[in-house]
């Protein structure tokens, strides 16, 4: 088709932008006018749930106030690294403990009856 | 007429011809409402699905949702070929034309004040991904399997810390493209990352922003995104547009930073 834009050659639009590009935008932005049929998109569980999470955390997000993901581990990067850190500390925690059980259980045998 | 009208999108009155074969939400072809100066593009929808109880039941369906949402972005996008349209929400449904026109009546100041500033103008979408998942056996030599605790703990802490690199770079990386395109583009906007499930893009999404920029300087734009392809390893640029200016045709026009 021929169009009157000198517009270059679309970019991964029409088929080919990603379902979450073209939900983001019909969803999310445009203009909101309250017609006769009253929906509140909040109220839809799918939204909400589905399509609302946001997987990665970059500093850029937050400047803009979005972080609300941020405590959760499942959408947050942070929140990984923090369940990192923690794991690691019980892991370690662990560790010691085994390793000074199996200490006293050697000295148990080496020093046995 | 029966039926309700589901509107996409209001616009200044156009010259050229839509598609004849374009199909708009539920298979009806979208009409244009004219009222005063502007235009409501609508289609009939059957009230079996558009009234409210069936409209909030199928927007639970995902199926359902991408369907309609397809087919409202392929009228919008129509429209952006032709002319400066300003996309309304997903779902915005009237009982009638009149219900239309008086929606138009009540927001014709706003709705020109926005034409206005839109005018010529299409949005450009930039997202930036890292490969976050790499295994270790592509970022460096092949881990040995861990001889004992501490060895294991060893080597996640190196797995976290080379993660954390690249994160660092890739967001030095996502301020300075973003500053870049911001220099070509009248307007911008943040959005939030992606979730991956649904965008079936591989990696992570650290970057998702919109740039509203004149037509006549999109060729411009796209040559800049291009350059910026495959300069650092493991950071991805995906660009996609020319959409109609969905994420500047809202009211409350905030960030608009410089003149």
């Amino acid at each position: 088709m021929t169009t009157p834009s000198r517009l270059p050659e679309p970019y991964g639009q029409g088929g080919g932008a990603n379902l979450a590009d073209i939900l983001e935008r019909v969803l999310d932005k445009g203009v909101v006018i309250a017609g006769d049929i009253r929906i509140n998109l909040l109220d839809i569980e799918l939204l909400t749930i589905k399509l609302r999470l946001v997987v990665a955390s970059v500093d850029k997000a937050k400047e803009m106030g979005i972080d609300w993901w941020e405590s959760d581990p499942a959408l947050s990067s942070r929140a990984r690294r923090d369940e990192l850190a923690r794991e690691n500390a019980e892991l370690r925690e662990r560790l010691a403990r085994l390793e000074e059980l199996g200490l006293e259980s050697r000295h148990a045998q080496e020093e046995g009856p | 007429m029966t039926g309700l009208r589901y509107v996409y999108a209001v616009c200044r009155p156009y010259g050229t011809p839509l598609q004849a074969q374009l199909t708009g939400v539920g298979g009806d072809p979208p009409r244009l409402l004219p009222h005063h100066g502007l235009v409501a593009v609508v289609s009939h929808v059957p009230e079996a699905d558009f009234s409210e109880e069936p409209l909030r039941a199928h927007l639970e369906d995902l199926d359902w949702l991408t369907t309609v949402a397809r087919a409202h972005q392929g009228v919008i996008d129509a429209l952006t070929t032709v002319t400066t349209p300003l996309p309304l929400r997903l779902g915005t449904v009237f009982r009638d034309d009149s219900g239309v026109r008086t929606m138009m009546e009540e927001r014709e100041e706003s709705f020109l004040r926005t034409l206005d500033r839109l005018e010529g103008r299409v949005e450009w979408g930039v997202k930036v991904y890292v490969e976050s998942e790499r295994t270790p056996e592509t970022s460096a030599a092949p881990a040995p399997k861990p001889a004992s605790g501490r060895d294991y703990l060893r080597q996640r802490r190196m797995q976290t810390k080379s993660q954390d690199d690249l994160w660092q770079r890739a967001e030095t990386f996502a301020t300075r493209l973003h500053e870049t395109l911001s220099g070509v583009a009248e307007d911008s906007r943040l959005h939030a990352p992606q979730n991956p499930t649904l965008s079936g893009a591989s990696g992570r999404n650290v970057l998702n922003a919109a740039y509203l920029v004149p037509r006549v300087k999109s060729e411009e734009f796209v040559e800049k995104v291009d350059r910026t392809k495959d300069d650092v390893p493991g950071i991805r640029v995906e660009l996609t547009g020319p959409w109609a200016a969905y994420s500047f045709a809202g009211e409350a026009a905030t960030g608009k930073e410089g003149p």
